[in-house]
C-alpha cells in the first residue's frame, strides 16, 4: 500500500543525483519545446473555442471565423442557448443520465467488488470468472441492440444508463483496492458482530474514498460522453443527450436550433453558438477533473497494477 | 494484469504441497450460505446486469446462423424463435463481400500504422516526464495532457474540425495569408494520419500513467552503478530503463494486438460522412452499417462474430508468444 511512490515527501527538494552528468543545453531545449507544444496543443484549442463563444458578431466577422485574441465579452450566445430549446433540454437529459447512472453504477460496482473480495466465500471462483469474462469478450453490437430494444428501453434514458452500469475494469480497480485493505481491520469488525453490509459501509468505504472518487469520475465521464448508445437507442430528438446535439451542430452541419429565443431578437452569430455548445459540453469535465486527477495514481494504479 | 493475479489465487486453492495435507474441511452448503448470503446479495445486482447486457447478447450471437427477420415476431425473442436456421449462409455471403474485405484491410492498415506511430509515443513521453526534476512542473503537465482522455470522440473531432476543418482556424489563417487552404478533415488520402493524430492527441498523456508507474519502480542503484561503470545517458536508457519497462510494454502490446480489429469505432463513425466510406470503413462501422442501419441483423451479427473470434484468437496467440519469450503476459498457468 505504498501510495506515495510517485510523489516525493514534501520538504525534500528533488536534486539531481551526484553521479548523473549535467544536462546538455540541447537536450533541455528539445525537452522544453516538446512539452510546451504538447501543453499548448491542449490549451490553445480550448482557449480559441472559449474566446469565440464569448465574442460579438463584429469580432467574429473581423477575425473571419474563429477568434484568437478576445475583444470584449459578449454572452449573447449563452443567453440564447439558455433561453430554452434543444441544447438546454439535451443538457438536462445528459445531467440526469450522468447523475442517476453514476450513482447506480458506483453502487453496483462497489457492492460487487466487496462481494468478490473474500476468496473463501461461497461460489467465489465461479462468480469471479463470471464477472471477469466480459473483459475478454465484448457484448456484440447486434444482439445487444436487440436485447435493449426487446426490453422496451428504446427512447428512454435507461437504455443509456443500464447497459454500462458495471464496467469490469472499474470493478477490478475497486476490488483490488478492497483486497489491499489489511484483513485484520475487516476481520475484527466481523468478529465484533458487524454484518458484511455494515463492515462495508463503516469500515471499508471510509478508507476507499480516493478510489471511489476516481471510479466515480470514470463512470460520470462515460455517461456524460455517451454518444453511440444514443445513436442506437434514442430516436426521438427531444430525448437526445448533449453529445448527439453537439454532433448534429458541429459535424453534421445542422443549423443550431434556437427556438427558445424571442422572435425578432437579433440572433447571435452561429459560430459563437456552436462554440458555446462545445464549451458547455467540456465545462463539466474540466470543472470536476482537477479535483480528482490527483487521486489517479493512488486510486487506480494500486488497484489495477499489482505485480 | 489482474486476470493473472486472479488465476494465481484461484489456483492456490487446489494445489496442496506434496499432496499429503488433509483435505480442507468443507463446511456444509447451508452453513456457508448462512455465512456468505450477504456477499451473494451484494454481487447480485452486478450479476443481473451482466447477465442481461453481456451474456444474453453473447448468446444472441447465434442469430449469425439464422436468416433473422425482426418482423416475423412480436419481439426479438419471438422473432428469434420463428426465424429460419441457415447455418453458415451469412458467413458465405460475408466472405464473398468485397466491402467486408475492404473494411478488414482498412482496419489492419490503421492498426499497423498506429502500432508504429502511436504506440511508442506514451513510452517516450513518460521517459521525458520522468526526467523532470520539478514535481510541480511535472504535475502541471500531467494534469493538462491527461485531460483530452476524458473528452468524448464527438468533442475531439469537433476540436479538430474547429482547428483544421474547412472553416477552421488553419484554413482561415491560410486564406488570410493568400494561400489555398487545405482541408485535412475531408481528405481520404491523409485520413489515416488524421485519425492517428486525433488518437495521439486524446490518449498520449493518459497512456503515460502505466509507464510512469513502471519507471518509478526501477531500482535507482542500477543507474548509479551503471554510471560508475561509465555508461552514458543513452546507454543507461537502453540497458536499464527499457528493460525495466519491458513487461509493461509487452503486456500493452498483447492487449493492443488482441484489439487489432477494433480501431476507435466512434471516431470512424463520426467522420465517415466527411471522408467517405473508401477510407473510413472499418470492421466496426461495417457491422453497424450492414445491420442496424439497414436492418440486416443476421449479416451484421455474422461480421461481428467473425471479428470477435479473430480477436480472441489473436489475444491468445499474442499471449502464447509472450510466454515463449519469457514474459508473463496477461495470465499465466502457474
Amino acid at each position: 500500500m505504498t501510495a506515495t511512490f510517485l510523489r516525493k515527501p514534501p520538504g525534500t527538494r528533488p536534486r539531481r543525483p551526484p553521479w548523473e552528468e549535467p544536462p546538455s543545453p540541447l537536450g533541455q531545449g528539445a525537452k522544453a519545446v516538446l512539452l510546451s507544444l504538447l501543453v499548448l496543443s491542449v490549451l490553445f484549442p480550448l482557449w480559441v473555442i472559449l474566446v469565440t463563444s464569448l465574442s460579438s458578431r463584429e469580432t467574429i466577422a473581423a477575425a473571419g471565423g474563429l477568434v484568437v485574441v478576445p475583444r470584449g465579452i459578449d454572452t449573447s450566445a449563452y443567453e440564447t442557448i439558455f433561453a430554452g430549446g434543444a441544447v438546454t433540454r439535451a443538457l438536462w437529459i445528459s445531467t440526469l443520465v450522468t447523475v442517476i447512472g453514476t450513482t447506480l453504477a458506483l453502487t453496483v460496482t462497489v457492492l460487487a467488488a466487496y462481494g468478490l473480495s473474500r476468496p473463501r466465500s461461497l461460489g467465489y471462483r465461479w462468480l469471479l470468472a463470471y464477472f471477469l469474462l466480459p473483459f475478454l469478450i465484448y457484448p456484440p453490437l447486434v444482439p445487444k441492440y436487440l436485447v435493449v430494444t426487446g426490453l422496451g428501453l428504446k427512447d428512454t434514458i435507461w437504455a443509456l444508463i443500464l447497459p454500462p452500469a458495471i464496467s469490469v475494469f472499474n470493478l477490478v480497480v475497486v476490488r483490488g483496492f478492497f483486497q489491499g485493505i489489511p484483513s485484520e481491520l475487516v476481520d475484527s469488525a466481523r468478529i465484533d458482530g458487524a454484518s458484511d453490509f455494515r463492515t462495508l459501509t463503516q469500515i471499508v468505504l471510509p478508507l476507499a474514498r480516493a478510489v471511489i472518487a476516481v471510479v466515480g469520475l470514470f463512470y460520470a465521464v462515460s455517461y456524460w460522453n455517451v454518444w453511440f448508445d444514443a445513436l442506437l437507442f434514442i430516436d426521438r430528438n427531444d430525448m437526445y443527450p448533449i453529445q448527439r446535439v453537439l454532433q448534429s451542430y458541429l459535424l453534421a452541419g445542422q443549423a443550431p436550433n434556437t427556438s427558445g429565443a424571442a422572435v425578432g431578437a437579433t440572433m447571435p452569430p452561429t459560430e459563437a453558438i456552436k462554440m458555446a455548445v462545445v464549451v458547455l459540453t467540456v465545462a463539466p469535465i474540466v470543472a470536476v477533473y482537477p479535483f480528482i486527477q490527483r487521486h489517479f495514481v493512488k486510486g487506480v494504479l494500486i488497484g489495477a497494477i499489482k505485480g | 494484469m489482474t486476470v493473472r493475479e486472479v488465476t494465481a489465487e484461484a489456483g492456490s486453492d487446489q494445489t496442496r504441497p506434496g499432496g499429503v495435507a488433509p483435505r480442507r474441511r468443507r463446511l456444509p452448503l447451508r452453513t456457508r450460505l448462512r455465512r456468505d448470503w450477504q456477499l451473494l446479495a451484494m454481487v447480485a445486482p452486478g450479476f443481473v446486469i451482466l447477465l442481461i447486457f453481456s451474456y444474453l447478447p453473447i448468446l444472441g450471437n447465434v442469430i449469425a446462423f439464422q436468416d433473422y427477420n425482426p418482423y416475423v415476431g412480436s419481439n426479438p425473442l419471438d422473432a428469434f424463435v420463428q426465424s429460419n436456421w441457415i447455418g453458415f449462409g451469412q458467413f458465405q455471403l460475408l466472405f464473398a463481400d468485397p466491402a467486408f474485405w475492404h473494411a478488414f484491410r482498412n482496419t489492419l492498415a490503421i492498426t499497423a500504422f498506429q502500432l508504429v506511430f502511436f504506440f511508442p509515443l506514451p513510452i517516450l513521453l513518460a521517459i521525458v516526464l520522468h526526467s523532470l526534476l520539478s514535481s510541480r512542473l511535472r504535475g502541471f503537465i500531467q494534469t493538462v495532457v491527461y485531460l483530452p482522455h476524458f473528452f468524448s470522440w464527438v468533442l475531439v473531432v469537433s476540436f479538430f474540425v474547429a482547428m483544421f476543418g474547412g472553416a477552421g482556424l488553419l484554413a482561415q489563417t491560410m486564406r488570410e495569408a493568400g494561400m489555398e487552404p487545405w482541408n485535412v478533415m475531408t481528405n481520404p488520402d491523409t485520413f489515416i494520419i488524421l485519425v492517428t493524430a486525433e488518437a495521439v492527441w486524446k490518449d498520449v498523456g493518459w497512456g503515460t500513467i502505466v509507464f510512469l508507474a513502471a519507471l518509478s519502480t526501477i531500482d535507482q542503484n542500477l543507474y548509479e552503478a551503471a554510471a560508475a561503470d561509465g555508461a552514458g545517458r543513452w546507454r543507461r536508457l537502453w540497458h536499464i530503463t527499457l528493460p525495466g519497462l519491458r513487461p509493461v510494454i509487452v503486456l500493452l502490446l498483447i492487449l493492443r494486438l488482441g484489439d487489432a480489429l477494433s480501431v476507435g469505432f466512434e471516431q470512424f463513425l463520426l467522420q465517415r460522412d466527411a471522408v467517405g466510406r473508401q477510407a473510413s470503413e472499418v470492421l466496426d462501422t461495417f457491422v453497424y452499417h450492414f445491420s442496424i442501419a439497414t436492418g440486416n441483423y443476421g449479416y451484421g451479427a455474422a461480421a461481428g462474430l467473425f471479428k470477435a473470434a479473430v480477436g480472441l484468437c489473436l489475444i491468445l496467440a499474442a499471449n502464447k508468444v509472450a510466454h515463449m519469450l519469457g514474459e508473463r503476459g496477461i495470465y499465466s498457468r502457474s
